[in-house]
């Protein structure tokens, strides 16, 4: 089985989110870019699966020579290949035009992207990809079973789960229950050393058009300070809910 | 030209979200000077529609799209974008409209915008404003394909009353069976989801283990109100996955948000600060939380719950 994950290269969940030139772009100053969390999840499950189901796992991201130590600690964690197509990423769709392109020549039986990267939280990039190649789509996927060319697949809905079942070539938009926190893999100096000798390839970018292009950024306004309600005044709280902020 | 409102139901009653999907095209449609149409799929009774400012419906009553199986659904949008000439589609933000939009933004090789909370500042160049970075921060994305595909946000508009009388049009559409099939939903019956809520009251570690949820349950219950957790809730097994709200759980954009015995870290607050309005109850005045919030008290969850709930209780009474 031949599958491509999708990675996307963020911020870490704990970063101070700025913005510089104007607004215009993320201040990545002191920032540390990790793996997209979603991704992750969907990286994980695909190594269980080189044993599981021999598959071979590529892992690929869309971006500039900055992405290549989160590819590289992929390939610590398992994957076998890594893929860099040059580009400055515009927007999702031209990233997912990118992926499409590639993946048209290569076959693969399953491509994982993560539900949504927690950086643009576009979460279109899975769904464009299976648009464009005509592949099934099935995302915030948290339980995957595949067995030959068929897929059964659990995913989350709002107030509870349905499972799917489909034909491969499936693309899968990865989240949290696809694996657990505690299954994700932590690269051992082994990983580490072995991540060194794969390959990393870099090819060409087509240059898609963007379809959407990012004018500036903003954060929220500081906020007003608590109120506070002493502990045996919870009738208080009742009446400002309901007379102040009219939200009982 | 008209504005195409995917108005989603279920059990043949049309979703909250869907009436603030529909809300939105309405006002931007006025914006723009174009009415709007609701595609309306295996439901027979329009009146809430008539309610919020649908101009005309298409009623589309079709077997093979009883269950939601999002090529079918992007394949009966796609020919009514042709056969109406539709140059501008809205969906709301629930799960399936999300995961609708990004496949239709493949397979109409045009942009989806996700997360969008205002009407657009201007038209020529057409310019959203969306959240980002998991709510900390905004931004404004200009759309530039033909066909734009836009996903409203929950509780970002808010639902507007608007008496209409529609045309309504019953159109026959053709579907391709696929290999994709459902084979089974678990949906919990009665209790309020998160996505759909206007309130929601979560818990976390503070609360010590299972066996003290029924404080969070009755609260919700009196409420109305949609019950969550943080995240080592649910990864020590205290509650379910489904019930993990934050960065890489589910977001949160109610009117109200009760946070009881969470801390507030930052990947929390991420998730949880599209909400309108936040009170946390903590024993800790430094929890992090009280930065966050909009109302507070300092107190031992076990004591203010239980006060919370009998004073509610007595209010519920009174009314
Ligand atoms: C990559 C990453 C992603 C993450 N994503 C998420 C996410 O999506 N969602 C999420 O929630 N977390 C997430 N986290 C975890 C997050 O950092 C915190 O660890 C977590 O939110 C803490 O949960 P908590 O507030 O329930 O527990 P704690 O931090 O243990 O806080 C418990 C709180 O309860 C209070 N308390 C204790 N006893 C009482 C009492 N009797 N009455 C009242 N209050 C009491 C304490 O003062 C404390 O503030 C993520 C972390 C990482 C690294």
């Amino acid at each position: 089985m031949n599958i491509l994950v999708c990675i996307s290269n963020v911020p870490d969940t704990t970063s101070k989110i700025n913005f510089v030139e104007n607004g215009t772009k993320f201040d990545k100053n002191g920032v540390q870019f990790v793996i997209n969390p979603n991704d992750e999840f969907g990286l994980t499950k695909a190594v269980w699966m080189k044993e599981s189901h021999n598959a071979a796992v590529t892992v690929l991201t869309v971006g500039d020579q900055s992405v290549e130590p989160t590819l590289r600690k992929c390939l610590a964690i398992g994957a076998d290949k890594a893929i860099r197509i040059d580009c400055s990423s515009k927007d999702g769709f031209s990233v997912a035009k990118e992926i499409s392109h590639f993946s048209q020549k290569e076959n693969f039986d399953l491509i994982i992207c993560g539900r949504e990267s927690i950086d643009y939280n576009g979460g279109m990039v899975g769904g464009v990809i299976a648009g464009i190649l005509d592949y099934n789509f099935i995302t915030n996927c948290v339980d995957l079973d595949i067995k030959g060319t068929n897929a059964l697949v659990s995913r989350e809905i709002d107030g509870g789960i349905e499972t799917l079942e489909c034909n491969l070539p499936l693309v899968l938009g990865a989240q949290k229950g696809l694996v657990e926190e505690s299954d994700l893999i932590i690269p051992n100096m082994r990983g580490i050393m072995m991540a060194r000798q794969k390959p990393l390839e870099t090819i060409e970018a087509q240059n898609f058009n963007a379809e959407s292009i990012n004018q500036g950024y903003h954060k929220p306004d500081a906020k007003k300070e608590v109120k506070l309600v002493k502990a045996d005044e919870v009738d208080k709280l009742i009446d400002l809910l309901e007379n102040e902020a009219k939200v009982i | 030209m008209s504005i195409l409102i995917y108005t989603e139901s279920e059990n043949n009653e049309f979703k909250k979200s869907a009436l603030e999907a529909l809300s939105y095209g309405k006002a931007l449609g006025e914006k723009m000077g174009e009415n709007v149409t609701c595609l309306s799929i295996n439901s027979n009774n329009f009146n809430s529609l008539k309610q919020h400012g649908a101009d005309r419906i298409i009623d589309i009553q079709n077997q093979s799209l009883e269950k939601f199986i999002v090529k079918n659904y992007a394949e009966v949008i796609h020919q009514i974008v042709i056969s109406e000439s539709i140059k501008t589609i809205i969906l709301s933000s629930s799960a399936n409209s999300k995961y609708l939009g990004a496949y239709l933004s493949g397979k109409l090789e045009s942009a989806y915008m996700s997360n969008v909370i205002e009407l657009p500042s201007e038209i020529n160049p057409f310019l959203v404003k969306r959240t980002c970075y998991t709510n900390k921060a905004f931004s404004t994305t200009e759309i530039k394909s033909e066909i734009k595909i836009i996903s409203v946000s929950s509780n970002s508009f808010g639902i507007i009353e608007n008496v209409t009388d529609p045309d309504i049009k019953k159109i026959d559409v053709e579907i391709k069976s696929s290999d994709l099939k459902i084979k089974k939903i678990d949906k919990q019956t009665g209790a309020v989801t998160i996505a759909d809520a206007d309130i929601v009251v979560s818990g976390g570690r503070g609360l010590k283990g299972p066996e003290n949820w029924h404080l969070i349950e009755k609260l919700a219950n009196l409420l109305g109100a949609a019950t969550a957790c943080s995240k080592p809730v649910s990864d020590l097994g205290w509650r379910p996955h489904s019930e993990h709200v934050g960065q890489t759980g589910k977001p949160v954009a109610s009117n109200l948000y009760i946070a009881i015995g969470i801390s507030g870290a930052i990947q929390h607050l991420a998730g949880i600060n599209s909400s309108k309005v936040k009170v946390v109850i903590n024993n800790d005045p430094e929890a992090p939380f009280f930065k966050a919030a909009d109302y507070g008290i300092v107190g031992d969850a076990f004591e203010v719950v239980p006060e919370l709930i009998q004073k509610l209780e007595a209010r519920n009474n009174n009314n």
